[in-house]
C-alpha cells in the first residue's frame, strides 16, 4: 500500500461494500433455502402414505405415545397452525423429539456430531492438499507423464466410496495392522476414514485444477513473470495456483453433497458413531424425527458451506472485489 | 469415422489400410474396451445363467470360505456360495435399479426442465428455485428421506433414486431449452401459428435434448453407485438376493478370512461405473466435435 491514501481509502470502502453486499445476499438466499427444506420436510410427512402419527411413532406403538407424538407435533390443531409451530421450533433450534430413543433429537446428534465433524474436516483438508500438489506437479506436462495420473483419477472419481473403505480396510487394517479396523480412539482411526472421503475428491479436484492451471500458464502473465525469470516452479505456485482454484471452488456445490453422502457410507464401513451412522439407523428404525433433522442439518450446513465459498471466491480472485461484476 | 488425410489415404493404398487404422484403433481403445465391458455386464444381466452354472443362493456347506481358484474363481462366502455366481446373478439387481431410476430421473428432468424453459416466466421461476432446493440436499440423504417416509422395497429405492438426480438433468434440459427457444426456426413456428405446447414438442424439445444420451450414460454411473451405496447401508433387495452394494455389505464383516468377499463385488461395480464414465466421456467429446465444426 503506498501513499495515495485518498484512492486506497475509496478502493477499501468499495471493497467493504461489495463484500457486506455478497454476505447478506448470501445469508438471505440461505434462509430462503432453509425455510424451503423445513416446508418440504414438514409437508413431506404429511403426504407420505398412512397416518402421520404411527409415521413419526416409530417402533413404538402405543397410546401413550400416540397422545405424546399428538402433541410434540400438534397433530389435533389445523394443519396451517401445525406448520406456524413447526417453523417457529426449528427457527427456535429445537429440532424436536425422537420418539424411538425417546430423547430429544438435538441429545441424539449433538452426541454424534463430532467424530463426523472430525472426519469431514480432516477429509477436506487432505484432499485440498493432494488436489493441490497433484495439479501444480502435473498441469502442462507432456502426454506420457500425466497419463499414469489422470488414469488414476478416473479410476478414483469413479471408485464407490464404500469400496475404497473395504480396500483401504482390507489392506491396512487386516493384511498390515496398521490401522484399526472400527471406532474413533485417537488419530490412527482417522487416517482411513478421512482417505476414504478424500481421494476421490481430491481426484475431481486435480483433475479440474489442473485444468485451470494448464489455462493461466497459457495467459500473458505467465508469460511475462517468466520473462521476468522467474522460476517454473514459481510461476506455478505465485501465477497459477490462484486462478486453478476458481474453477476448483465452484464444484463445491457438487463436493459438499458428496462429502454428506461420503459421511453416511464411510462411517458404517469404519464403524464410526458419528452423524452418518445416526441416519443409518434412524432410517432403519423409521426414527423419522431424527432423519428430517439430519436432512435439515446437511441443508444448512450446505448453505453455510456456499456462503464461505462465496467469500472465498472474493479472497482468491481480487477483480470480484469491485463493484459491476 | 475419421476422415483420411492425402498422406493418409497414400499409405492405405501402398500398405493395405495399417497404418492409419492402427492409429484410430489406439485413440478408440478405451472407449471399445469400455462398450465391451458394458455389453458383457448387460449380458450377465439377461443371461446370468451362461456365464456360471453355480447357484447364486444354493449354500454348500462343505466349501465355506475357499479362497479364489480354478472351481471357485471369486472364492465363496461364508455359506460356501460362489462368489462369482453372486456377482454375476447380481448385475440384473444393479443394473436394473440404475436404468430405472435413470429413466424415472429423466422424464421428471426433462419434464420439468422442458416446461420451466418453454412455460411462463413464473413457471420457470418456481421449477428453478425447486431444483435449487433440492440441489442443496445431499442426492443419498434425499433418498434415505424419501425410504423412511415411504418404506423399503425396490420399487421406492428406484423412486428415491430417480428423484434425487431428477434435479441434475432438469437444470441442464432447462438450459439447452432456453438456448433454443430462441432460435430462428422456433419464432418461424410460432408465426406460422404452431401452438406453444406443439412448438416444446416438435422443435425445441429434440434440438434441446442432444446432450441427454451422455448425461442419461452418466448418470446411468451414478445411478448404480448410488443404487450399490443403499444396497450397502441394507436398503436394497434383501439378503439372499445377490445384489452389489448388499454382497459388499456382507463381505465387510468377514474381511479377516476372506478379502476376496470385499474385493470382487466392489470391482464388479467400479469396472461398470468406470466403462459408463469412458464411453459417457466419448460421447460428450463427440457431441462437442460435432457442434464446433
Amino acid at each position: 500500500m503506498t501513499a495515495q491514501t485518498g484512492v486506497t481509502a475509496a478502493l477499501r470502502r468499495e471493497r467493504v461494500r461489495v463484500v457486506s453486499a455478497t454476505v447478506l445476499r448470501k445469508l438471505l438466499s440461505g434462509v430462503v433455502v432453509l425455510w424451503a427444506a423445513v416446508t418440504l420436510t414438514f409437508f413431506s410427512v404429511h403426504l407420505a402414505p398412512g397416518d402421520p402419527v404411527t409415521l413419526l411413532m416409530g417402533e413404538n406403538i402405543t397410546p401413550e405415545f400416540r397422545a405424546a407424538v399428538i402433541a410434540d407435533w400438534q397433530l389435533d390443531q389445523p394443519l396451517w397452525q401445525q406448520y406456524l409451530s413447526h417453523l417457529l421450533r426449528i427457527a427456535s433450534g429445537d429440532l424436536g423429539t425422537s420418539f424411538v430413543q425417546q430423547q430429544p433429537v438435538n441429545a441424539v446428534l449433538g452426541a454424534r456430531l463430532w467424530p463426523t465433524v472430525a472426519l469431514t474436516a480432516a477429509a477436506v483438508v487432505v484432499a485440498v492438499g493432494l488436489a493441490v500438489a497433484g495439479a501444480l506437479l502435473t498441469a502442462g506436462r507432456p502426454r506420457w507423464m500425466v497419463a499414469l495420473p489422470s488414469t488414476l483419477e478416473l479410476v478414483l472419481a469413479s471408485v464407490p466410496s464404500f469400496w475404497l473403505g473395504i480396500l483401504l480396510l482390507t489392506a491396512f487394517s487386516f493384511q498390515f495392522a496398521l490401522f484399526p479396523v472400527a471406532g474413533t480412539e485417537g488419530v490412527r482411526a482417522l487416517v482411513l476414514p478421512a482417505l476414504t472421503l478424500a481421494l476421490p475428491l481430491a481426484a475431481v479436484l486435480s483433475q479440474v485444477m489442473r485444468g485451470g492451471l494448464e489455462r493461466a500458464l497459457e495467459q500473458p502473465f505467465a508469460v511475462t513473470a517468466r520473462s521476468r525469470g522467474v522460476s517454473p516452479w514459481e510461476v506455478r505456485t505465485r501465477h497459477g495456483l490462484r486462478h486453478s482454484l476458481l474453477p476448483a471452488v465452484t464444484l463445491t456445490g457438487w463436493a459438499v453433497g458428496g462429502l454428506l453422502n461420503g459421511t453416511v457410507i464411510t462411517e458404517q464401513v469404519f464403524g464410526r458413531p458419528g452423524l452418518g451412522q445416526a441416519t443409518v439407523q434412524a432410517v432403519t428404525q423409521q426414527d423419522i424425527p431424527v432423519v428430517l433433522a439430519v436432512v435439515l442439518l446437511s441443508v444448512v450446513f450446505y448453505v453455510v458451506v456456499s456462503t464461505v465459498v462465496d467469500l472465498l471466491y472474493l479472497l482468491v480472485d481480487p477483480r470480484l472485489r469491485r463493484s459491476g461484476t | 469415422m475419421i476422415v483420411l488425410d492425402r498422406a493418409g489415404r497414400a499409405a492405405a493404398r501402398s500398405q493395405p489400410a495399417q497404418r492409419p487404422r492402427r492409429r484410430v484403433r489406439r485413440e478408440q481403445l478405451p472407449v471399445l474396451a469400455a462398450s465391451g465391458v458394458l455389453v458383457l455386464v448387460g449380458a450377465m444381466a439377461l443371461v446370468p445363467g451362461a456365464f456360471t452354472a453355480a447357484d447364486p443362493i444354493l449354500a454348500d456347506p462343505i466349501a465355506t470360505l475357499r479362497p479364489p481358484g480354478a472351481e471357485h474363481p471369486f472364492g465363496t462366502d461364508l455359506l460356501g456360495r460362489d462368489v462369482w455366481a453372486r456377482v454375476v446373478h447380481g448385475a440384473r439387481h444393479s443394473l436394473f435399479i440404475g436404468l430405472t431410476a435413470t429413466v424415472l430421473a429423466l422424464l421428471v428432468g426433462v419434464l420439468l426442465g422442458l416446461a420451466a424453459g418453454v412455460g411462463h416466466r413464473y413457471l420457470d421461476e418456481f421449477v428453478s428455485r425447486v431444483f435449487d432446493v433440492l440441489g442443496a440436499f445431499p442426492e443419498l440423504l434425499l433418498a434415505l428421506l424419501f425410504i423412511s417416509l415411504a418404506g423399503t422395497g425396490t420399487a421406492n429405492l428406484i423412486i428415491a433414486i430417480g428423484i434425487a438426480a431428477a434435479p441434475r438433468y432438469g437444470r441442464v434440459v432447462r438450459a439447452e431449452t432456453l438456448a433454443v427457444r430462441n432460435a430462428g426456426y422456433v419464432e418461424q413456428a410460432a408465426l406460422l401459428g404452431i401452438g406453444a405446447w406443439a412448438r416444446a414438442l416438435r422443435h425445441v424439445l429434440p434440438n434441446a435434448l442432444g446432450t441427454i444420451p451422455i448425461l442419461a450414460t452418466l448418470g446411468l454411473g451414478s445411478a448404480i453407485i448410488s443404487a450399490a451405496g443403499l444396497g450397502f447401508l441394507g436398503f436394497g433387495p434383501q439378503p439372499p438376493l445377490p445384489e452389489w452394494g448388499s454382497l459388499l455389505a456382507e463381505g465387510r464383516n468377514y474381511l479377516r478370512i476372506g478379502w476376496w468377499l470385499g474385493v470382487f463385488p466392489g470391482l464388479a461395480i467400479t469396472v461398470t461405473v468406470v466403462a459408463t464414465a469412458v464411453v459417457g466421456g466419448h460421447l460428450q467429446r463427440r457431441f462437442e466435435r460435432r457442434n464446433s465444426l
